[in-house]
């Protein structure tokens, strides 16, 4: 079995990467539609996953599969080493003070509504202000609108500007003692911002708020440092870091998990328990609720281990060099509209093509075997600031390569000849 | 399994999404019904102005893909001037047209114009772009005042 978490044998002498090497370490990337190779520029939905993934999932279920915290058993006992010491990975991967901050979560979307439902219900109050970034995915939108039915307090946008870049002068204008919550994403999936979070973040500290950063898109991309950050909570997704899908992370600062309540109730989360009332467990445990998604976790422990193996350097160079090349080619055929053109961009491609529908685009596209994303990326109020009902996207992994973006480009100009 | 794009856009379509046929509102009395596909994002308004059971004339306005534009746009020629009964009747016909569940030959024939859209049934995830028109013609018919949605 590869170890690519250790060697990084994808990794060339001078430090660039050997696509044609790391495209071997995934399988689905062989595949034909109808005929043709398939072209994955999807990455943002999902990413792809590794044989190491594949393996250590197939692994745990097929030669180590028991309950975790329960069990004296053999079986169990190893399992329960093996998910505690993914905790230690995420915690290095994140640069997390402490492995106890991380807590395991379904995805993005459930930490987010975990942080809602658990911090934000207890302490908002009716006035109180959210700040949301106008570039919010719908999962760090809709649970804020749903605890400030609950609680009266306020959801508010932070507008961005025409590049598709948070308004910094508006936010520190919209930055109030009323400010109880910060939500920001650190990377845009519509758009491809990396937003700012660290200035954002030591702003909103300044009147006293709390901040949590959606990480889904910048975690497989970007080296995150919680600590260099500075915010209170960040949330990503497995499936998106090369994992396994029903898994994700929450990380949170000691102090303010400490202080809130748990959310689900149920097995593994608490001390004791009796009619007349129960205790609840210390961290980790008090926020997961129930058997955990084991056999994930394990996958997740190898993707993690795989990209450290790769190295976000050489990922993020490989990465730039593609957006680059995409986006001088794709603003280059006539009709394109590029929708998000921050300075700071990850490999996200947000564009219309005039006279072709987002929709049809995918369509014409996926017959040259090019997955891409169209529609309105849960992201509607970024359609809404662009004035579009929805945009063709590309999102890159380090496993493209500049021949796929050729693909991609021709498919464009045949989207144009079959609506000329 | 290997689809040929040009079944799916037809010259038909493209020119029905070019240049959609009766694409604005009708005045009151015609009633009206919003339709939405909150997958894609896509809205339309259709309206049947229907004297005594006749549907006098049909309009829609909108924003969708080609499939969707087309798809409303034919429809609007081709219940013109048909009783309520047989234009939900042919709404059903052309359902199973789309998710090619739709046999005979002369089943097919009948759908005329229509038949442009068979090739949508190769296209699972497309179905909805050119049901979305014909659900929203069926609730304003019905005088249904509820935005209809393709979920």
């Amino acid at each position: 079995m590869a170890t690519a978490g250790t060697a990084p044998l994808t990794r060339r002498p001078d430090a660039t990467l050997d696509v044609a090497a790391i495209r071997r370490d995934f399988p689905i990337l062989g595949t034909r539609v109808d005929g043709k190779p398939l072209v994955y520029l999807d990455n943002a939905a999902t990413s792809q996953k590794p044989l190491v993934v594949i393996e250590a999932v197939r692994k745990f279920l097929a030669e180590e599969n028991a309950n975790i915290h329960r069990g004296v058993h053999f079986l169990s006992e190893r399992a329960t080493l093996a998910f505690d010491a993914v905790r230690d990975e995420a915690r290095d991967f994140l640069n997390a003070p402490a492995a106890h901050e991380v807590i395991f979560v379904r995805g993005t979307t459930e930490a987010i509504n975990l942080v809602a439902q658990s911090y934000g219900r207890t302490t908002l109050r009716p006035g109180d202000e959210i700040l949301l970034t106008t570039m919010e995915h719908h999962s760090n939108i809709v649970p804020w609108q749903l605890v400030a039915g609950q609680t009266g307090a306020v959801v508010r946008a932070i507008p961005i500007t025409d590049a598709g870049e948070v308004d910094l002068d508006a936010y520190r204008k919209m930055l109030s003692p009323r400010t109880r919550i910060v939500g920001v994403v650190h990377i845009s999936n519509a758009l491809g911002t990396i937003n700012p979070v660290a200035e954002m973040t030591r702003l909103a500290h300044e009147v006293g708020a709390v901040v949590l950063v959606d990480g889904a898109q910048a975690a497989p991309h970007m080296r995150v440092d919680v600590q260099a950050l500075g915010c209170d909570f960040y949330a990503c997704s497995g499936h998106k870091v090369f994992g396994p899908t029903g898994v994700g992370i929450l990380w949170g600062r000691t102090a303010l998990l400490d202080a809130m309540p748990p959310w689900q109730g149920g097995g593994d989360m608490i001390h004791t328990v009796s009619f007349s009332g129960s205790t609840y467990a210390a961290l980790p445990a008090k926020f997961e609720a129930g058997t955990p998604a084991i056999a994930e976790v394990i996958g997740l422990g190898a993707a993690l281990r795989y990209i450290r193996g790769i190295g976000f350097e050489a990922i993020g160079a490989w990465e730039h060099e593609l957006l680059s090349r995409a986006t001088e080619l794709v603003r280059a055929v006539p009709g394109v509209r590029l929708i998000g053109t921050a300075r700071e961009k990850a490999g996200v491609l947000s564009f219309t093509l005039e006279g072709v529908h987002p929709h049809d685009l995918g369509t014409i596209l996926d017959a040259d075997g090019v997955a891409i994303r169209a529609g309105h990326h849960c992201a509607q109020p970024v359609m809404e600031r662009f004035g579009v009902h929805a945009t063709a996207r590309a999102s890159f992994a380090f496993y493209n390569t500049l021949e796929e973006i050729d693909v991609l480009v021709r498919g464009l100009h045949r989207a144009r000849e079959v609506f000329a | 399994m290997s689809r040929d794009l040009d079944d799916l856009y037809q010259s038909v379509i493209l020119d029905h999404n070019k240049t959609p046929r009766n694409f604005h509102e009708l005045p009151p009395p015609a009633s009206h019904a919003d339709g939405h596909n909150p997958l894609c994002g896509d809205r339309l308004t259709v309206w049947v102005d229907v004297e005594g059971d006749t549907v006098k004339d049909v309009a829609f306005l909108g924003n969708g893909c080609a499939i969707s534009k087309a798809s409303a746009s034919l429809m609007t020629a081709a219940v013109k001037g048909k009783s309520r009964a047989d234009a939900m009747a042919l709404a059903d016909e052309f359902q199973k047209l789309v998710t090619g569940r739709l046999e005979g030959a002369a089943e097919r024939k009948a759908l005329g114009k229509l038949q442009a859209l068979a090739g949508v049934s190769e296209y699972p995830v497309r179905v909805k772009c050119a049901s979305l028109a014909w659900h929203t013609l069926k609730a304003a018919l019905a005088g249904a005042g509820e935005p209809i949605t393709t979920e």
